[in-house]
């Protein structure tokens, strides 16, 4: 009983800890490209706008990048405080992986952070725009090795075990293990999705409370754009995704789809209330086929259920069920959401520039077009990437269960034998910090914003058209 | 010297030697930075917005060679890692507490409403002394053999306090170096009232090491040995006395020479930890698990080696130019 309670413990201890790490890099992966595309749109066009859109969101990717560094630091410590037995097993193939992550992105990135925060002044705009680049481009090596051993847990090949201990045989089939593709193309497109939402909520935001600025015109058409274009591509790659998984991990989907008994014909189970010890779905809402459809793209398909992965002893071995069925909803709840909302606001936009044809110049979007509903529905969805992007993560990582590396090892056997009270301890005190953090985030934005909207940025703007921006971009910082 | 023929013998060899030069580099650039925010509240608001502009381009990078260091161990060295991870469950917490509210306490005290600053300035210092602390705690263990008594923890606490002062010394030395004026003075103050704390450190480990285990003894106090070993407390010693007599006469005019602080503490502090490493070798947890027992399949350790000797280089490249082109007098830091 006392191994049971470290084991939940310290999942629950890591579950929070890499939950609140998640978020800070889903917006700094993408926030890194779209900064870099904003300080190239600015050397292109000399057009203040886009440095006044670069100064506002380098803040918050700075805030951002800074908790996702100090979060990240607390999960590699845990590894070891918490799961020595991960890498006791699997450290031949786990190790290179992060060690590659650590030289290949995290230098990088924290050292040219620094150039691309203060630099501004002191250094060549080439090189500005290089360590902007540099950022941007550590920030995604970072997640492609990090996806590749998640990925590697998920669909593990390329290695033997003997005695106990997972040693590499095969480098390129690690690395490009067969989820890997699909999981980092789900990932870098949840990561500009929530970018794209996170700017047009705080754009929407400062529009509702009166900032007409050229900045954040540009900036809502850019966060908008964003999510309307690849929300698509996201939905149709969310789909491969899946299918990979059915071929791999069909527990996984099994329980994402709510199904119990292998069928053909497999119905969607658009609601329902998993209940694992009757083995069956309360009060379910149905569409006959359409699961087979989706997943064998044949309306007689045949889907694996739930109880094809229960021993003959009763072991069962498939995951929870009702929190991955829940999760999987929530992701693609918001990930409907986010679709319907961002074409509505695209649709005004259009609309509004085809009336004035001729009479608006410029972008074939006007802002102008934005009824005051859909303003409003985009501040709340400012964070619905993080909704989605967490729903998604419980799906994979609880889907796994109770795997901690598929096939290899249980998530049991790598757990610290550390007291649990001890653990109990530190629990606490991590989730009032993470809570107080996030709190405090969330505030630092919105007081950016309005400080922003209230035209403090505007000073280097207002200074342009006097000509002393050049003068002042030329002088030291001091 | 290892057997560079075996690839088995070797690899561990490098992989500490990395980790070591890893730990090295974070104690002293990650030094600075947390001796800064231990010294912050010491300044006026004025002061304290350089003391920041000081660090505030480089203490990210800094932090990451602590990630590097503990990947190491991580990845070179996987049943290591889990055997001193679990027993300083505490003080990793502590850190990490520490680590976390420093890192943020950064960023949000540029960015909160100015009310709020007071409360992120406030949380900078906290999160500086309990990284500083813990991490001297965990040294105190280490030194100990991570063995958990009354004594052990004892010993632990004063070098918890006498790291914290070392980290505000080497911490005045770079402000001595980024700052001028009142600030450049009370720097030389601080690190003339912080000396006693490294002096005390390097004194306790030093004294205390060859007293934990009859091998250790052997390794320092044994004849020979101790004729090869007699230059490091020596130079220490002779550092440590030109340290004294420098922060008692600069600043000199045109701000001559006032790198040399830094200089010297960033050899103090590499020699001290020559010698710990000089005790520890070939163990990596003390007394109990050597590199080449905890070490990873060579195979994979090579993998990591290639990249390592391409790409360690190319870090060190483009540290020194971040370093290059924030280097001269701190200003208050600004975005644009």
């Amino acid at each position: 009983m006392e191994a049971l309670d470290t084991l939940i413990l310290s999942r629950i201890q890591f579950a929070a800890n890499i939950s609140f790490h998640i978020l800070f890099p889903t917006i700094t992966i993408a926030l890194g490209w779209v900064l870099f595309f904003f300080r190239v749109r600015y050397w292109q066009t000399q057009d203040d706008k886009w440095m006044a859109a670069y100064r506002f969101w380098v803040k918050i990717f700075a805030l951002s990048f800074a908790m996702g560094v100090v979060s990240g630091i607390t999960m590699s410590f845990q590894f070891g405080t918490n799961w020595p037995g991960f890498m006791e097993t699997v450290g031949n193939i786990a190790g290179p992986l992060l060690a590659y992550e650590v030289l290949t992105a995290f230098f990088l990135e924290a050292v040219f952070i620094g150039i691309m925060l203060f630099g501004f002044s002191r250094v060549p705009g080439w090189l500005h725009m290089l360590a902007t680049f540099l950022v941007a481009f550590g920030t995604s090596m970072s997640a492609f090795w990090i996806i590749v051993l998640n990925s590697w847990m998920h669909t593990p090949q390329g290695f033997e075990m003997i005695d106990g201990v997972a040693y590499a045989t095969d480098w390129w089939a690690i690395i490009f293990n067969p989820s890997m593709p699909y999981r980092f193309a789900h990932m870098m497109l949840a990561s500009f999705l929530t970018v794209g939402f996170l700017i047009a909520g705080v754009s929407a935001f400062r529009w509702l409370i009166g900032d007409r600025s050229r900045a954040v015109r540009a900036m809502l058409k850019v966060g908008v754009s964003i999510g309307a274009i690849l929300i698509p591509v996201q939905i149709f790659m969310g789909d491969l995704h899946g299918l990979n998984t059915k071929e791999y991990q069909p527990a996984k989907v099994a329980a994402m789809e709510g199904l119990w008994e292998t069928q053909a014909g497999a119905p969607l189970v658009l609601f329902g209330i998993p209940d694992e010890a009757a083995r069956t779905n309360h009060m379910a809402v149905e569409i006959p086929g359409l699961a087979s459809f989706i997943l064998t793209h044949k309306w007689d398909g045949v889907l694996k259920g739930l109880n094809d992965f229960v021993a003959e002893d009763g072991t069962v071995l498939h995951p929870p069920v009702a929190p991955v069925f829940w999760s999987f909803r929530v992701m693609v709840g918001t990930g409907l959401a986010m679709l319907v909302l961002s074409w509505a606001a695209i649709w005004f936009m259009w609309l509004r520039r085809a009336r004035h044809e001729g009479k608006v110049t410029g972008h074939w979007l006007a802002v102008e077009g934005l009824p005051k509903p859909i303003l409003w529905a985009l501040v709340p969805m400012a964070f619905s990437g993080w909704v989605a992007t967490l729903a998604g993560w419980y799906t994979t990582e609880i889907g796994r269960q109770p795997w901690l590396v598929q096939g290899v090892m249980t998530t049991e056997m790598a757990v610290a034998d550390v007291p649990a009270p001890m653990v109990l301890g530190t629990l606490i005190t991590y989730l009032a910090i993470y809570a107080a953090l996030l709190f405090a985030y969330i505030g630092v934005i919105a007081y950016l914003a309005r400080k922003a909207a209230k035209g403090d940025d505007a000073r280097a703007i207002d200074m342009s058209h006097s000509g002393k921006a050049g003068v002042l971009a030329l002088s030291p910082a001091e | 010297m290892p057997d560079f023929a075996n690839p088995a013998d070797w690899l561990p060899w490098a992989f500490a030697s990395l980790m070591g030069f890893s730990i090295l580099v974070y104690v002293v650039l990650d030094g600075f930075d947390l001796g800064v925010g231990i010294l912050f509240p010491l300044a006026t608001q004025a002061e304290q917005d350089k003391m920041i502009g000081a660090i505030g381009p480089f203490w990210d990078a800094n932090e990451t060679w602590l990630v590097l260091a503990v990947g190491i161990l991580l990845v070179a060295f996987p049943q290591a890692h889990g055997m001193i991870l679990t027993a300083l469950y505490l003080p990793v917490f502590v850190m990490l507490v520490g680590l976390i509210l420093r890192g943020v306490a950064f960023e949000f005290r540029a960015k909160a409403r100015d009310r709020h600053k007071r409360l992120w300035n406030r949380l900078f210092f906290v999160g500086s002394v309990m990284t500083a602390l813990a991490q001297g705690f965990m040294l105190g263990l280490y030194v100990m053999g991570l063995e958990q008594t009354w004594a052990t923890y004892a010993f632990a606490a004063l070098t918890a306090v006498f790291l914290a002062v070392g980290y505000s010394f080497i911490g005045a030395a770079w402000l001595i170096h980024k700052s001028e004026g009142a600030l450049q003075s009370k720097a030389l103050r601080w690190g003339r009232e912080s000396l006693w704390g490294v002096i005390l450190g390097i004194g306790a480990v030093s004294l205390a090491t060859p007293l934990v285990s009859t091998r250790l003894f052997e390794k320092w106090l044994s004849f020979p040995q101790v004729l090869y070993l007699a230059p490091l407390p020596i130079v220490s010693g002779l550092l440590i006395m030109w340290l004294w007599r420098m922060l008692r006469v600069m600043p000199f005019a045109d701000d001559r020479r006032s790198w040399q602080p830094f200089a010297v503490a960033t050899a103090l502090f590499a020699l001290a930890y020559l010698g710990m490493a000089y005790s520890f070798y070939p163990y990596v947890v003390p007394e109990r698990l050597t590199i080449y027992a905890a070490a990873s399949a060579p195979e994979s350790l090579f993998i990591i080696f290639v990249g390592a000797c391409v790409v360690v280089p190319v870090i060190a490249g483009y540290s020194v130019l971040a370093y290059t082109i924030f280097r001269g007098k701190a200003t208050e830091l600004r975005y644009d």
